[in-house]
């Protein structure tokens, strides 16, 4: 029984092997790699995705997809820097107002998907593409900058030698694990995934169970988005860029389930680090941006592929 | 004796921590019906996937015509004639039935489907087996039981010698039962060898000539169908005596209206009125498509009432979702378990307080403790037999299923508790189980509504029939007046 247990683990965590790997073979191939400075700096960065990824987690559970957040962030990048330099808006207000958009978009996302049944791949793809559209129409194609100085806090600060972004995606890592592990309505997350019929039967509500996960994917889409404008200190057009493929790539690679009901947070997060180390990595390694999105691409199919096969053989092994 | 085409030696099947299959032998000979028998878990369907090639056995030898195999493959099953007929059917909603007939052994005429020749050669098939399809017609527009017919048809284009047929009366209504087992009738003139494999005892003794009884992996025995009896047969299956069908009750019905329909209308039922007593089990009967579940969804707030009033309690309400049933205090134990009833990759404690979480916990965060001892308690008491809490749902037996479905309804006390099948695909054993649940529900004071199309365990268990017709109203029984007859004719009333 216990050797069976320590399978079981091994199995669970072994993306955190991967990571380990991954570390290993950076440090080898560049000497700055395991720099402190490096590191803070990896993890900083990765603290953008982290924040995002939490907010992704909960449509990926229930079996959707959000592939707007990319431009959820570019949107709410320049509307956020928008209002604090051509109105000169209080930065704090500036950025709850654009969370609070990014999470009415989520919202909006989650009510067609649960409404009018559009699969969530083209729900978003459309909303991805509007609200992109909609950012280059706000800054006119040009970055916005000049903010007040209090507002770099957020995404440049730091509590000791801990940046601040990386406190507040902890405490958003804290927070999903939390929502999907201690209450009830997190539960519902993995029940929708699973069955949505017999959760519905069961007195779940689904079509609010959608909302809540669309919404809260737009919630920290947003709130990512505003530590991203902190930080780059500059509302740029391109800003969430593909940034919808990171995410979901680091779920994947976490052992979330494309096909819904399964993930989890605590395995999420090797992902994020995964995908945030091979960008890194591969910037001092000098490999250029274009190859950079090759290897990104079949890492995510690799990841993919690996999850339905085990699935396949896990259905198979039972049926039998 | 005709020859025998197909059998098996002693074929071995051993999975992880299982033996599915042991040392079992079955053969089956032209022009015959032999059924397979045995209680779910008995080692019948990974017998069928041996003959297809989709279980490689880990001992014993397969000879057909007289060869003898190690282990077949899907060709080879294919090239001697083997084919299955699957309780779900695989035929292409949006292909013709001739187009189904010969799905992936198209005829072509250079680069192109020849529909004309397809459809001359599938109506050829379906006239020599009688059955009347159109070979132009979509199968999307045909019922169960004519998909059924062309899966048959596709067999037999394919020179099928043997057809393996699980459990094919499952999805018919009575009508292409009767269809159904024509067209066996039919195949065995022509000299098909026929494995049919039911839980419906009345069927085998009518189609079978030999019956094999299978129990936990184990040949028990083949027997002449003339020779043997319905309890001989249960008893073989079960493999000891089950003292009766129904387990007494005491009545407990009520003078207390508990729910009262009122010319109820919408999801395809039509002016439905009755009353449900407390304490009473209300059966409803009536032919697949009479809108029993239609109705059930209608009081339980999956679908919209158009017109007419329901009352509960003695106040007028409507449900406009499930969840606001739950809390008013009914709950329903669908009739498609693994689609409806349960979320089967999660484990069975989290099936179990999957209805009732919202009220196990204080300021939205779930008390674990109290989660764990309801699914406990729930377990002991439904006997849901698991290793543990943990188990994947998907990894039960049908009945153990369907008690988890039941605990997760129960774990929200509810008053009334809404059956629909709740015994379908499980076998006799557990169906005993079952059937005392019920009992104990209504002796505990609760009050059940039992959809059913057995008409036996409505007439066994039920108080009150209702039958329903075609959406309407057909009829209402009271217990000194069961009969199956009188069932059948309110079921069959037409509007």
């Amino acid at each position: 029984m216990k050797t069976l247990n320590v399978k079981q683990f091994v199995k669970k965590y072994a993306i955190y092997l991967v990571l380990l790997a991954l570390i290993i073979i950076f440090s080898i191939a560049s000497p700055q790699f395991l720099r402190v400075s490096n590191i803070v700096n990896v993890v900083r960065q990765a603290s953008m995705l982290g924040i995002a990824s939490v907010g992704m987690i909960f449509v990926m559970i229930i079996g959707g997809i959000d592939l707007s957040v990319g431009s959820v962030v570019t949107f709410v990048n320049i509307i956020v820097a928008y209002f604090m330099v051509n109105m000169g808006m209080n930065p704090v207000l500036a950025s709850l107002v654009g969370i609070g958009a990014s999470t009415l978009i989520g919202f909006f996302n989650g009510w067609v998907v649960a409404n009018i049944k559009i699969p969530p791949l083209i729900v978003t793809l459309a909303t991805q593409i509007i609200f992109e559209g909609w950012a280059y129409i706000i800054a006119g194609g040009m970055p916005i900058f000049g903010f007040p100085k209090s507002f770099a806090v957020l995404g440049q600060g730091y509590v000791g030698i801990i940046p601040i972004p990386v406190i507040l995606m902890v405490i958003c890592l804290i927070a999903g694990s939390f929502i999907l592990n201690k209450t009830f309505f997190g539960r519902h997350f993995y029940a929708v995934g699973s069955n949505a019929e017999a959760s519905e039967l069961s007195g779940v509500r689904v079509k609010r169970v959608h909302y809540l996960a669309y919404s809260l994917c737009g919630f920290f889409a947003g709130l990512s988005g505003v530590v991203m404008l902190s930080r780059t200190n500059s509302g740029q057009v391109t800003a969430g860029q593909g940034f919808e493929f990171d995410v979901i790539s680091a779920l994947v690679l976490g052992g979330v389930s494309v096909t819904g009901g399964a993930g989890s947070i605590s395995c999420a997060v090797a992902g994020i680090l995964i995908m945030q180390i091979l960008s890194n990595g591969f910037v001092l390694c000098g490999i250029s941006t274009y190859l950079q999105m090759v290897i990104k691409g079949c890492v995510l199919l690799v990841a993919v592929g690996f999850d339905m096969l085990q699935r396949m053989k896990e259905n198979t092994g039972k049926k039998a | 004796m005709s020859e025998v085409i197909l059998q098996l030696k002693n074929i071995t099947k051993r999975f992880p921590g299982v033996v599915a299959l042991n040392n079992v032998s079955f053969d089956v000979r032209a022009g015959e019906v032999h059924a397979l028998c045995g209680e779910n878990g008995a080692g019948k369907s990974t017998l069928i996937k041996t003959c297809t090639g989709a279980v490689i056995p880990d001992e014993g030898e397969i000879v057909i015509d007289g060869q003898s195999f190690k282990q077949m493959t899907p060709q080879l099953a294919d090239k001697y004639g083997i084919a299955v007929i699957y309780q779900e059917l695989n035929s292409v909603g949006d292909l013709s039935a001739s187009e189904n007939v010969f799905l992936g052994n198209e005829i072509r005429r250079g680069v192109l489907v020849d529909k004309k020749e397809m459809a001359r050669r599938s109506a050829e098939v379906f006239e020599s087996l009688n059955i009347k399809i159109n070979p132009y017609e979509l199968v999307k527009n045909l019922t169960v039981g004519y998909r059924q017919m062309i899966e048959i048809a596709k067999a037999v284009s394919h020179n099928a010698r043997v057809l393996i047929m699980d459990e094919p009366s499952a999805p018919l209504t009575n009508n292409e039962t009767e269809n159904m087992f024509a067209l066996v009738e039919q195949l065995k003139k022509k000299g098909v060898a026929i494995v049919y494999i039911s839980h419906r005892m009345p069927e085998i003794f009518r189609l079978s000539d030999r019956i094999t009884v299978m129990r936990d992996g184990q040949y028990i025995q083949t027997l002449h169908t003339q020779e043997t009896s319905n309890e001989e047969l249960i008893k073989l299956m079960v493999g000891r005596e089950l003292s009766a069908t129904f387990p007494p009750r005491k009545t407990m019905v009520s003078e207390e209206v508990l729910l009262k329909a009122e010319n109820l209308a919408g999801n395809g039922v039509k002016n439905i009125s009755f009353e449900l007593k407390k304490g009473e089990i209300l059966g409803f009967a009536g032919l697949i498509g009479a809108g029993r579940t239609e109705l059930a969804e209608l009081i339980f707030g999956v679908k919209e009432i158009e017109s007419g009033t329901l009352t509960w309690k003695g106040k007028e309400v409507k449900f406009h979702c499930p969840q606001e049933a739950i809390a008013a205090g009914i709950v329903l134990c669908p009739e498609d378990r693994k689609n409806q009833g349960l979320c089967l990759p999660m484990n069975i404690r989290d099936n179990i307080s999957l209805s009732s979480a919202r009220r196990l916990s204080r300021f939205c965060v779930l008390d674990w403790k109290k989660v764990d001892e309801i699914s406990n308690s729930y377990k002991e008491k439904l006997q849901i037999k698991t290793p543990g809490l943990f188990q994947q749902a998907k990894n039960l037996s049908g009945g153990n299923q369907q008690k988890v479905v039941l605990a997760k309804g129960l774990a929200t006390s509810p008053e009334l508790v809404i059956f629909d099948e709740p015994t379908r695909g499980i076998d006799v054993g557990a169906k005993y189980e079952i059937y005392k649940l019920l009992n104990s529900l209504i002796e505990e004071g609760k009050t059940i509504i039992m959809i059913s199309s057995e008409m036996e365990e409505l007439i066994g268990m039920a108080d009150r029939i209702i039958v329903l017709a075609e959406g309407h109203y057909g009829g209402e029984i009271r217990k000194e007046e069961f009969s199956q007859q009188l069932i059948m004719e309110y079921a069959s009333k037409s509007y």
